[in-house]
């Protein structure tokens, strides 16, 4: 029996591909956020809501993931922006293959953001890179202000933090400023926006922030 | 059940690394992981029989060697493994602590039939 070191990464050729996308994302100069959040958190709302309010600054397009159906792709192409939907067939997240297969799809030169919405889920999205520039996480009022200690990988490894449905905190007992102290805990860099895309409370802020990071990067 | 995916990946490199070395068979993987990784190691074990059939690596060994969280406050420096994920310093009572380790993800080494 012979011992062989190997020392590497279990990711390391799934982020090739991510590279790669990001790479020609980059190339193209469109912005991708990676937008994870458990299903039923508002990810898609918020992408529209998003879109509204940037539209007349940026060109968007955006890839939904879900295990079936492209309701989602539906909703966004009604509202006037470029979808692909990516069905990922069972699967619990998008990978870069995926990702780069809808990439291919899209006229990236017409294209300044682009949101890819991953498939409903706090766990597996957060171990695969997109070649996205910006990660972002939404966690909502009705979730409960305990999910950064079940789910402490996604809090720690985003960029920027949601918090949608901010119209409902005063029918659910959530405690804002300790969810924020945990997550803060997990993330000293991370931004936070607690928003509704209800009433479209808060969203400025983000999009003030969207748009310098965009600009920046 | 993202498992299937790291799985393959893992049977992936070690399959790479036995044929670069010209053997005969993989007896043991050695994989380490970092607690932050939301990896069932059951899970693991229960994809890499199916995948790993009909590879050098059917019927080898998996260890896991699982790192603790580990973090150091960025207000006192104190050095210390989270018991949960209220990251709060023991010491000094901040909430400034920086990830030092518990985000391994490799496969560390194999052992091989030559």
């Amino acid at each position: 029996m012979s011992h062989i070191p190997v020392v590497e990464r279990i990711m390391s050729q799934h982020d090739r591909v991510a590279l790669r996308n990001r790479a020609l994302l980059d190339e193209r100069g469109v912005h991708a956020i990676n937008v994870m959040a458990a299903p039923g958190a508002g990810k898609t709302c918020f992408i529209l809501a998003t879109a509204e309010r940037v539209r007349d600054r940026l060109r968007l397009a955006v890839i939904e993931g879900d295990l079936a159906s492209s309701v989602d792709a539906d909703k966004v192409r009604a509202a006037g922006l470029p979808a692909v939907q990516i069905n990922t067939g069972g699967n619990c997240h998008l990978d870069a293959i995926q990702v780069g297969q809808a990439l291919a799809q899209l006229p990236l030169e017409e294209i300044d953001l682009l949101l890819i919405e991953n498939v409903g889920n706090l766990v597996c999205p957060a171990t695969f890179a997109l070649g996205e520039h910006t990660r972002l996480a939404i966690s909502s009022i009705p979730e409960g202000d305990d999910k950064p200690f079940k789910y402490p990988f996604i809090f720690a490894n985003v960029d920027v933090l949601i918090l949608n449905k901010m119209d409902l905190l005063p029918y659910i007992p959530f405690d804002v400023d300790a969810f924020c102290r945990t997550v803060r805990g997990l993330n000293p860099d991370i931004a936070f926006f607690p928003v509704s895309c209800v009433t479209g409370e808060g969203l400025e802020a983000w999009v003030e922030w969207l748009l310098q990071r965009v600009q920046r990067l | 059940m993202h498992e299937l995916a790291v799985t393959e990946s893992i049977v992936e490199i070690a399959c790479r690394h036995a044929k670069r070395a010209k053997a005969k068979r993989i007896l043991r993987i050695n994989l380490v992981i970092g607690d932050l990784s939301s990896i069932v190691d059951e899970s693991v074990q229960f994809y890499f029989d199916f995948v790993s059939q009909d590879t050098l690596a059917q019927g080898a060994e998996l260890t896991f060697r699982r790192i603790p969280v580990e973090l150091v406050c960025g207000a006192c420096g104190h050095r210390w493994n989270p018991p949960d994920a209220d990251w709060v310093c023991p010491q000094c009572g901040e909430r400034e602590g920086r990830v030092t380790a518990g985000r391994e993800f490799y496969v560390e080494s194999i052992e091989v039939d030559t």
